[in-house]
C-alpha cells in the first residue's frame, strides 16, 4: 500500500477492483465504512461476482475475469475525451511531456521488437529521446506527437464504452457511470483509493492490471495524497515483511538485485545500478545504491567482506534466467532436475497450479522438508487419500522430514503489514510437543552444514564458513539481536572530515537510519528501507503512543513504517509546484521557503526546492510514468490481452493468445483447453470464514464452512439441470473435481462480444488434512502460466466444463 | 517507551472490587463482603497478557492473548483467550471470522507436534529426535550442494550456484526469522528461491 489502513477514511471514492476487501481484509474493510459514514465517501466495487463488498456498495459493475485491462484503459480514455484530468499535476509530476524516441511504435495488439519465437521482446526501440545535455528531451506544451502524452491518448482510444462493453460484459451504461465517478476526482479537492489484491495479481498480465490504475491514478492526481494512492492489500500476515527482505530469486533485501552471469564483477555489477538522474537537479536516489549494498554485504559477511575482495560480491551465487519462481522451480522438479525441497510454512501441493504437475514433481525428488505449525496436504503429497489424493505410497521414493514449528502465539519479532507497518509482538503460550521456532531451526541447519564443511571442505565452503554470526548463542539467536541487525550498526568510529575531534559515527552504536549508511565497510544493514526500525531510541517497532494530531489517521509514533517512519508514500505530490498542499483541508506536508514539514516524514529531501526536485525521487526523471521503457517486459502501456484460456477471441487482436510476452514452459501450452471444448470462464476466490488452507484445522472455521463448493448461476444450473445441492463434476484440460453446487444469483451470465459468457466460482479452502470434510480445490484444475512480469500464475481466469453427476467422491 | 501497562491490573480492582465499594459507599459497610463473596472473579483477572498480531491476513490487527502461567518469569504457559485489541489503531478491537477464532488454530489437533520422516516408498511416518532429523538434513544439503555446485558457467566466468536444491520460504514468520532464513540459504549459493507473495 502506497498509504495505510486507516488513512482510507480519507477517501471519497473508493475503488474496490481486484479484490473483495469486506470479505478478505474485514477489519481494514472498516475503514471504507468510516470514509462512507463521516465523509460521505462513495464505494464502487467492479467484480464478477456478487460479493459482500459489492452488497454494500453504491455501485456495482460487473466485469469479465481477465478484462480489467480494458475497463481500465477505457476509465483513461473517458478521462482524456471529457478533460477529467488534474493537469498540473499530470505536467509536473509524470513523464506526460517527455518525447519518445522515433522508431518505438504499436500495432494490433504488439510493440516494435516483438519476437513470436521467443515470446519476448527486443526493448532497444523502447526509449526517450536525449539531448546533448544528456538529458531527456521534454515539450511541456504537450504539442509533441510522440511526447508520452499523446502517444497515450493514441493509445486508449479504441477502447470507447461500446468496445468495453464488448470486451468486459459490463453493461455501457454502468461503465459510463462509474468511469464519470471515477473522473469527478481529478478536481483537486477529490480523492479515490484503489484497493485491490489477488484479483488483479493473479493473471498473466497481472503487472499491467496494476500498473493501469496507477496510471489513472496519476492523471487523476490521487497518488502521494492522503486518501488516495494504490493500495494492495496483501494476503498473508508477514508476506510483505517477506518481500522486502528480498526472500526471492533474484533479490537482495530491500529491492536491490542479485547479479546475473553477465555482471561479471562488482564495477560491472554497480555500473548497471544506481542510476543518474535523468532530469536536471533530481534527486535519482537509487544513486545510493552502493552504500545499501555494501553495506548489507558487510552485515552477510562481517570481516570476510573487505574493499580488496571488492565485499566479497563472489560470494553472491549469479542468475542465468531471470528468476528461480516457483513455476520454474516444479517445472525444473518435474523435469527430475532439482534433488532437495524445503517448505517453511507453505502447502504447494494445493497451492500452486495443475496439481497433477505438483504431485509428479514432489514424487521426483530425493528429499523434502516441510516445517510447518500445522499437518500440511505437501508434507503428505505421498499419503493415499482414495479420490482427495490417489496415489501409491511404494511408489514415491521420495525422503520426507516433517519438522513442527511454532506458531505465531508462541514466537517473538515484527510483521509488516500491508500498510508498511513493523509491528512487534511477544510470545504467549508454550510451544506444543517439541515445536520449535523457525530461527532455531534455521540457525541449526547453518551452524550443522558449517560443521561439515569445517571437517570435510567441499564445493565453495567459503560463503557458508564466513557468513557473519554474531549472535550470543549460535544455536539460537534472538530476534532482538537479528532485529538490530536488519537496523544496522556502525562498525568503524567515522569521524567528520572538517573537524577531527568530532565523531559521526560511532563505533558500536545501531545507526539511526539508512541516510547515514556508507559504502567504505564502516556501517552494515541487513536491510536499508527497514533502517530506523530498531536504532539507538529503541525498538521503535513496539511504540504504542495513538496520538494522531489533528486525527490525519498517520499515527506517526504507532510502530514503525517504512521507509523511515514514512506513512504515504509520494507525500510530495499532495502539493502542487509551489508546494502547497493543492487541497488545505487535506493538508499532507507544504514548502515553508524554506523546508518540508507537515503530518507525516516528508518524501524528499526536507530542503529540496519544491519547483526544482521532482515528488517521485526513485525515479531517475523525478516523475512518475504513464509510459515505460524496458522495465515492463510486455510493454511501455497496458494493452488488453485475453486470460491464456479465454472464452471468447481477443477482440483487438484475435491472433495473439494470452499475454505474447509471458513464459510458457514446454508441454503446459499443450495442455490449454480452448472454449469449444471448455465453454465455462472460472475464477477462484476465497471465503471470509476461512483463511487459504490454515482455517480447515481449526474447528470453529471447518464448523462454519465445513465443505467445498462451486459457484453457479441459476442460468447455468437450468441449461445444464444442476440442482441447488446438487453434486456436479467440474474439469479443465489438467484435471478433475467433484463438488456441491450452491447456485446463486451473485453470478450472472455477462453478453461478452455478442454471446453469453458464464462463470463458475471456485473457492479454495480445502484439502485433506484438518478438521473441515475432505475437499478439493481451484488447483486441480489451474494452468501453469504466469505474469509475464513476476511470475504470478494465472488463478483467477481459466476454462472448464461442468455436469451434474448423482454421488460425491469416494474417500 | 514499551510500558507493559495490564489490563490485568485494571480487572483485578474491577471484578469484585468495584461492586463492593459502590454498595460501601450508600452505607451498607457489612454487605460489602456479603456481595464480595458473591461476584465471580472474572475470568481473565488472573491470567497474564500478552500482545501480537493476528496471524492471517496483513491487515495485521492486534491481539491481546491471556494465559495461565508466565513465559517471562520461566513458567510453562497455556494460552486460553484471545481478543481483539481495542487500543489497536487499525482494528481497535473487533476481530473477522478467521481471528475471532484464533485460540482454535493455536489449539487445533493437527498441530504438529514432533519430528518425524518418511522413508521412500514406506506408508508411514517414523517419529525421530531433532538431532537424527537435523544431521540427516545437514548431511543431504551438503551431498548434493558438492555433488551440483556451479562454481563456473561454460564461459569460464565465475556463477557459484546451487540450483538442484530449493527453499520456499514462508509469509507468516517474522521479519527476524526471515531475515536469519535468508543469511542461512543465501550463503550456500542456493536461487532455487521464493516466498508466497505470488500465490
Amino acid at each position: 500500500m502506497t498509504n495505510s489502513w486507516t488513512d482510507i477514511k480519507n477517501t471519497d471514492l473508493v475503488v474496490i477492483m481486484g479484490g473483495n476487501a469486506a470479505e478478505a481484509h474485514p477489519c481494514g474493510f472498516k475503514w471504507v465504512t468510516e470514509a462512507k459514514a463521516n465523509r460521505g465517501a462513495k464505494l464502487i466495487v467492479v467484480d464478477p461476482r456478487f460479493t459482500r463488498s459489492a452488497s454494500v456498495a453504491d455501485l456495482y459493475a460487473p466485469v469479465r475475469q481477465g478484462s480489467d485491462i480494458a475497463f481500465l484503459l477505457g476509465v483513461i480514455n473517458y478521462c482524456i475525451q471529457n478533460d477529467k484530468v488534474q493537469w498540473d499535476y499530470t505536467k509536473s509530476y509524470t513523464n506526460a511531456s517527455y518525447i519518445v524516441k522515433e522508431g518505438y511504435g504499436y500495432q494490433d495488439g504488439l510493440f516494435t521488437g516483438y519476437s513470436e519465437e521467443k515470446r519476448d521482446y527486443d526493448r532497444s526501440t523502447w526509449n526517450y529521446e536525449v539531448g546533448e545535455d544528456g538529458f531527456v528531451k521534454t515539450d511541456d506544451t504537450l504539442q509533441h506527437p510522440r511526447c508520452v502524452w499523446n502517444l497515450l491518448k493514441e493509445h486508449v482510444k479504441i477502447y470507447t464504452p461500446e468496445m468495453v462493453e464488448r470486451i468486459c460484459g459490463t453493461p455501457k451504461d454502468k461503465f459510463l457511470k462509474v468511469a464519470q465517478m471515477i473522473g469527478e476526482t481529478s478536481a483537486r479537492n477529490k480523492v479515490m483509493t484503489s484497493m485491490y489484491a489477488l484479483g488483479w495479481t493473479q493473471h498473466s498480465k497481472g503487472s499491467q492490471n496494476i500498473r493501469c490504475m496507477a496510471m489513472l491514478q496519476l492523471i487523476l492526481g490521487n497518488i502521494g495524497v492522503r486518501g488516495g494512492g494504490m493500495n494492495a492489500l496483501r494476503g498473508h500476515s508477514n508476506i510483505q515483511g517477506l518481500t522486502d527482505l528480498g526472500l526471492m530469486s533474484n533479490l537482495v533485501p530491500g529491492y536491490l538485485t542479485l547479479p546475473a552471469d553477465a555482471d561479471s564483477d562488482f564495477a560491472t555489477y554497480m555500473s548497471k545500478r544506481g542510476f543518474k538522474p535523468e532530469r536536471p537537479g533530481q534527486m535519482s536516489y537509487w544513486q545510493n545504491y552502493r552504500k545499501f549494498f555494501v553495506s548489507f554485504m558487510k552485515s552477510m559477511y562481517g570481516p570476510a567482506a573487505t574493499a580488496e575482495n571488492d565485499w566479497a560480491y563472489n560470494y553472491l551465487p549469479k542468475l542465468d534466467v531471470p528468476s528461480y519462481d516457483i513455476l520454474r522451480a516444479f517445472d525444473m522438479m518435474h523435469q527430475g532436475k532439482m534433488n532437495g525441497y524445503f517448505c517453511q510454512g507453505f502447502n504447494p501441493l494445493l497451492s500452486f497450479p495443475n496439481r497433477g504437475k505438483v504431485q509428479a514433481a514432489l514424487s521426483k525428488l530425493k528429499f523434502l522438508v516441510v516445517m510447518d505449525p500445522l499437518q500440511t496436504e505437501t508434507s503428505r503429497f505421498w499419503e493415499n487419500h482414495g479420490e482427495y489424493n490417489d496415489v501409491k505410497p511404494e511408489d514415491i521414493k521420495t525422503t520426507v522430514f516433517e519438522l513442527p514449528t511454532t506458531c505465531f502465539a508462541e514466537d517473538e519479532g515484527s510483521l509488516t503489514n500491508s500498510g508498511r507497518w513493523l509491528q512487534w509482538h511477544w510470545p504467549g503460550g508454550t510451544p506444543p510437543g517439541e515445536a520449535k521456532t523457525d530461527i532455531w531451526i534455521m540457525a541449526q541447519l547453518h551452524r550443522r552444514l558449517k560443521a561439515l564443511y569445517q571437517k570435510e571442505g567441499g564445493a565453495f565452503p567459503e560463503p557458508i564458513l564466513n557468513l557473519h554470526w554474531p549472535y550470543k548463542d549460535p544455536v539460537d539467536p534472538s530476534p532482538v539481536e537479528i532485529a538490530k541487525e536488519i537496523n544496522g550498526y556502525v562498525i568503524e568510529d567515522v569521524v567528520d572530515p572538517a573537524d577531527g575531534s568530532k565523531k559521526l559515527l560511532e563505533k558500536g552504536k545501531q545507526v539511526a537510519g539508512f541516510g547515514v549508511l556508507r559504502d567504505d565497510g564502516t556501517t552494515a544493514c541487513g536491510c536499508w528501507i527497514y533502517s530506523g526500525c530498531y536504532n539507538e531510541a529503541g525498538n521503535n517497532m513496539a511504540r504504542r503512543d495513538t496520538s494522531d494530531p489533528d486525527n490525519t489517521g498517520a499515527y506517526l509514533k504507532w510502530a514503525f513504517s517504512w521507509p523511515a517512519n514514512r506513512r504515504i508514500l509520494y507525500n510530495r505530490a499532495s502539493a502542487d509546484i509551489n508546494g502547497k498542499a493543492w487541497d488545505p483541508s487535506r493538508k499532507l506536508i507544504e514548502w515553508d521557503g524554506a523546508k518540508w514539514s507537515g503530518y507525516d516524514v516528508p518524501d524528499i529531501a526536507p530542503t529540496a526546492k519544491p519547483d526544482v526536485v521532482g515528488p517521485f525521487i526513485m525515479n531517475p526523471e523525478g516523475v512518475a510514468r504513464l509510459w515505460v521503457r524496458n522495465t515492463m517486459k510486455d510493454g511501455p502501456f497496458p494493452v488488453h490481452y485475453e486470460p491464456f484460456e479465454s472464452p471468447v477471441a481477443n477482440v483487438i487482436a484475435p491472433k495473439i493468445r494470452g499475454n505474447p510476452a509471458a513464459r510458457v514452459f514446454k508441454g503446459d501450452m499443450e495442455v490449454f483447453g480452448d472454449a469449444k471444448e471448455f465453454p465455462y470462464a472460472a475464477t477462484s476466490y476465497r471465503l471470509t470464514e476461512h483463511f487459504h488452507y490454515w482455517t480447515k484445522h481449526v474447528q470453529v472455521n471447518a464448523t462454519l464452512q465445513p465443505e467445498f463448493f462451486v459457484e453457479i448461476s441459476e442460468e447455468l444450473a437450468k441449461e445444464k439441470g444442476i440442482k441447488k445441492g446438487g453434486w456436479v463434476r467440474v474439469w479443465s484440460k489438467r484435471g478433475s473435481v467433484k463438488a456441491k453446487a450452491v447456485v446463486t444469483k451473485r453470478i450472472k451470465p455477462l453478453m461478452v462480444d455478442g454471446k453469453p459468457v458464464h462463470i463458475v466460482g471456485i473457492p479454495l479452502h480445502w484439502g485433506f488434512t484438518g478438521a473441515a470434510r475432505k475437499g478439493f480445490g481451484p488447483n486441480s484444475l489451474t494452468p501453469f502460466v504466469g505474469d509475464a512480469n513476476i511470475e504470478t500464475p494465472e488463478y483467477k481466469a481459466f476454462l472448464v466444463d461442468i455436469e451434474p453427476i448423482t454421488s460425491g467422491p469416494v474417500a | 517507551m514499551n510500558i507493559e501497562v495490564s489490563r490485568r491490573h485494571f480487572l483485578k480492582l474491577g471484578g469484585a472490587g468495584v461492586a463492593g465499594t459502590a454498595i460501601a459507599a450508600f452505607g451498607f459497610g457489612d454487605a460489602e463482603a456479603q456481595v464480595a463473596a458473591h461476584v465471580r472473579p472474572f475470568k481473565l483477572a488472573n491470567a497474564t497478557e500478552v500482545r501480537n498480531t493476528c496471524t492471517y491476513c496483513s491487515v495485521a490487527c492486534g491481539i491481546l492473548m491471556y494465559s495461565r502461567g508466565d513465559l517471562k518469569k520461566g513458567e510453562k504457559a497455556e494460552i486460553y483467550h484471545i481478543e481483539g485489541d481495542p487500543d489497536h489503531p487499525t482494528n481497535r478491537g473487533t476481530l473477522c471470522p478467521k481471528g475471532a477464532a484464533l485460540l482454535d488454530m493455536v489449539k487445533s489437533e493437527t498441530r504438529t507436534l514432533y519430528p518425524q520422516m518418511r522413508e521412500p516408498g514406506t506408508k508411514t511416518w517414523k517419529r525421530i529426535s531433532w538431532d537424527e532429523a537435523l544431521d540427516k538434513i545437514a548431511r543431504l544439503m551438503k551431498d548434493d550442494r558438492d555433488q551440483n555446485f556451479i562454481k563456473a558457467n561454460k564461459d569460464g566466468a565465475t556463477v557459484n550456484r546451487w540450483l538442484s536444491t530449493g527453499f520456499l520460504a514462508a509469509s507468516a514468520t517474522t521479519n527476524e526469522t526471515a531475515f536469519l532464513t535468508y543469511k542461512a540459504v543465501r550463503s550456500t549459493g542456493m536461487l532455487v528461491f521464493d516466498n508466497q507473495a505470488r500465490v
